[in-house]
Order: C-alpha cells, then sequence, then structure tokens
C-alpha cells in the first residue's frame, strides 16, 4: 500500500522525496525508464525524510531484523535498522556471502537468478521486515520472503521507496503487506 | 588461527585529546574489542588460503554496529565534509548512516554499467587483470570535502582508484575509512597522501 494512503496523506516529506529521484530513460534496456536513487541519496534533506519515514511506521513494531536486497537494499535498510535497533541482514547475489548459506530462486525476464542469506542471520520467531529501493514484479521480494520464512521467521511487510504501477491496489506480496512511499516519476510513455 | 589486534590508527592530535577522557586506557576506544570480536573470519573464502573478514556478524551485533557508526561520526562531524562515497557493496552498508549522521551526501561508487546515469570511470589492477570502479557525473563538485568509506581495506587498488576519480573532478579526500586493515597488504602505501582510518587490524592469510 502507499504511504499517501496510510496516514501521510499530504505530507510534504513523500512530494521531496518523489522530486529527488531522478529517471533515466532507455535504461538498462530501450523502454525502461529507470527510476535513479542515487539523486536522492544526494540529498541530504529528502534522503534523511525517506528514513524518518520507515523508522516511524516500524520503531514501535517489535522488529528484530531489518532485511536488505543487494545492493540499492543496503542503502537504506542499515539505516533503518540502526534506529530501532534491529540486526541487519544482508541479502544477496549468488557467491558473495562467505558462510554457510540458503538461497532461493526468483524469476528474471529472461531466465532467473539467486538470492542468498547467511544460514546463522536469522532465528524462528524473529519479526522481519525487508527493504529494497524499489519493487516492480515483486519477485526478487518474494525469495526474500521465502528466505525468510525457511528459517522460522515472521515478514512483518515488505518496505519500499519506490512501487511501480504493477503492485498499485495491491496490499500484500506473497500474503504479505508491501508499504511504498512514492510511485516512479515520468512514466507518460507508459500510458 | 588469526589473530585480531585491536588498535587505534590515530593522528597525532587525537593523544592529546585522550589525555581528557579518562576511560580509554593507552588511548583506545573501549568500543573496539566488541567490534572487533564481532567480526567472523572464515577460512579458505574465496579462494584457498584467504581469511576472509565477515563483516556480516557484526551488522548482526546491533550494539557493535552502532559503536561503528559512532566512531566514524563522532571523527567526521563538524569537520565540513559534504561527501560520504562509499564502494560496493559492503562501503553501501557502513557509509549511508555515516552520511545521514553528519549531513553529507552518500555517492556510491559502483562496478560498469550499474549506474544508469553518465559516468565517469577508473581502472585498477587485480590479482590477475583489471577492474573499473564508476561514479555518476555531477554527484560531487569541485571544492568539496570527502570521505572514502569501505568496510576493509586490503591491496588498497580499490580505495585508490576511488581516491583518483575523486581527485579528478577537482574534489579533497579528507580520509579513506575502513572498519579493517589486512596491513601485511600495504594497502596504506597506494594512497599517497591521503590518510588511513581504521578500527581493527587483522592477518590476511
Amino acid at each position: 500500500m502507499f504511504a499517501a494512503e496510510n496516514g501521510l496523506k499530504g505530507d510534504p516529506r513523500l512530494e521531496a522525496i518523489s522530486a529527488a529521484i531522478r529517471v533515466v530513460p532507455n535504461f538498462p534496456k530501450k523502454g525502461i525508464m529507470f527510476q535513479d536513487i542515487t539523486t536522492l541519496l544526494l540529498d541530504h534533506k529528502a534522503f534523511k525524510h525517506t528514513i524518518d519515514i520507515f523508522v516511524d511506521r516500524y520503531k514501535d513494531m517489535q522488529i528484530s531484523v531489518v532485511a536488505g536486497v543487494e545492493a540499492r537494499g543496503f542503502m537504506f535498510g542499515p539505516s533503518i535498522a540502526l534506529a530501532i535497533g534491529a540486526k541487519f541482514v544482508p541479502l544477496r547475489k549468488p557467491g558473495k556471502l562467505p558462510g554457510k548459506v540458503i538461497s532461493e530462486s526468483y524469476e528474471l525476464e529472461y531466465g532467473h537468478d539467486r538470492l542468498e542469506m547467511h544460514v546463522d542471520a536469522v532465528e524462528p520467531l524473529e519479526r522481519v521486515i525487508i527493504i529494497d529501493d524499489l519493487v516492480a514484479t515483486g519477485g526478487t521480494l518474494s525469495a526474500a520472503i521465502s528466505l525468510m520464512e525457511s528459517q522460522g521467521a515472521e515478514v512483518v511487510e515488505c518496505a519500499c521507496v519506490i512501487g511501480l504501477p504493477e503492485v498499485k491496489g495491491q496490499h500484500k506480496l506473497k500474503g504479505k503487506p508491501l508499504y511504498v512511499l512514492v510511485e516512479p516519476s515520468g512514466l507518460d510513455e507508459f500510458c | 588461527m588469526t589473530i585480531l589486534f585491536v588498535c587505534y590508527k590515530q593522528q597525532p592530535a587525537v593523544s592529546q585529546e585522550s589525555e581528557n577522557m579518562t576511560s580509554k586506557e593507552d588511548g583506545q576506544d573501549p568500543r573496539l574489542p566488541k567490534i572487533a570480536s564481532s567480526i567472523r573470519v572464515i577460512p579458505d573464502f574465496p579462494k584457498p588460503g584467504i581469511m576472509f573478514q565477515d563483516i556480516t556478524t557484526l551488522l548482526l551485533d546491533t550494539e557493535a554496529f552502532k559503536d561503528t557508526i559512532d566512531i566514524f561520526v563522532e571523527r567526521y562531524k563538524g569537520k565540513g565534509i559534504s561527501v560520504v562515497a562509499g564502494v560496493e557493496a559492503r562501503g553501501f552498508i557502513f557509509g549511508p548512516p555515516i552520511a545521514l549522521a553528519i549531513g553529507a551526501k552518500f555517492v556510491p561508487m559502483r562496478k560498469p554499467k550499474k549506474l544508469p546515469g553518465k559516468v565517469f570511470s577508473e581502472e585498477y589492477s587485480l590479482e590477475y587483470g583489471t577492474d573499473k570502479i564508476e561514479m555518476h557525473v555531477g554527484a560531487v563538485e569541485p571544492g568539496e570535502r570527502a570521505i572514502i568509506i569501505d568496510d576493509l581495506i586490503a591491496t588498497g587498488g580499490t580505495l585508490s582508484a576511488a581516491i583518483r576519480l575523486l581527485e579528478r573532478v577537482g574534489v579533497k579526500i579528507v580520509e579513506c575509512a575502513c572498519v579493517i586493515e589486512l596491513p601485511e597488504l600495504k594497502g596504506r602505501d597506494k594512497l599517497g597522501e591521503t590518510p588511513l582510518f581504521i578500527l581493527v587490524t587483522s592477518d590476511a592469510a
């Protein structure tokens, strides 16, 4: 669900966040309007607003794990984890994590990829939020949810800065709540 | 067995400060032993003979992770640093919390073809071959003061490339900061005039 539908309607911070995100046409390939959050990270105020909104939402929800999807989830997750007193768990592409891992595959447009997590990172019954910069089809987040559930942890919510039109109107992903701050900019070509 | 010894690679000014800080022994920050012990060593990763310094266990220790960030923030706050550059991917974990706390921008320095916009790139040597590090054009401006963050410095190849990249666009690198140094690999020597600040040192193999 979008933040504006869930208590933050008219919040000027959301506008600032949206305005700070740059759209790069035709990346990584023709027809894609890439939502570039690096410009958000250059805008200290807007970046702080982003983190503050997530922290305010999760700080009283007894969350003990913030999991972030490589690599842009790493840019948001740790700050949230630190502020709410949770562990940060990186979810990585294959072969990056040095210890014993569990892995889950997910679909790409062509083919598939895998997401990995260290086996000792989360414990059964821990309450988890999963962070990424953007949700499109939800494939990566679904794989992340599977990893957590395989360890007996409870995914409380998935949280993303940007949600593509595919997820509008969807409040859940694989049965788990989805919380998104803003819609993408510059999608006029698609309508 | 890897010996982890802990030291605070301070510039001379700090030993004067530490006279006023009676809680420190030998000028050492009392938070360092816990940070050091929270780092897991994985033998033979990514290949035989390498003792991999795994910071993911530090990230699971909320106190140690908070202390790590606090030490960097205390060092860099109020020093006119407007840019925290973090090297992909583990630099992305430490850099943004520091940037937010000191009021700076966070600039990701990435492997080729990850950044969507126009980029500057810098090549550096690997054991076999070369790699590249990239940064968006327009992310930084001439005259800005920056720190560069990564989890670890080994040979110094990546960090020296990051320094060259930022210096090419007129940025002053105040310091490179890493959680861990592997001093045997002499990475420090590749950094030229740029100071290096680290929390923990370890053996490479």
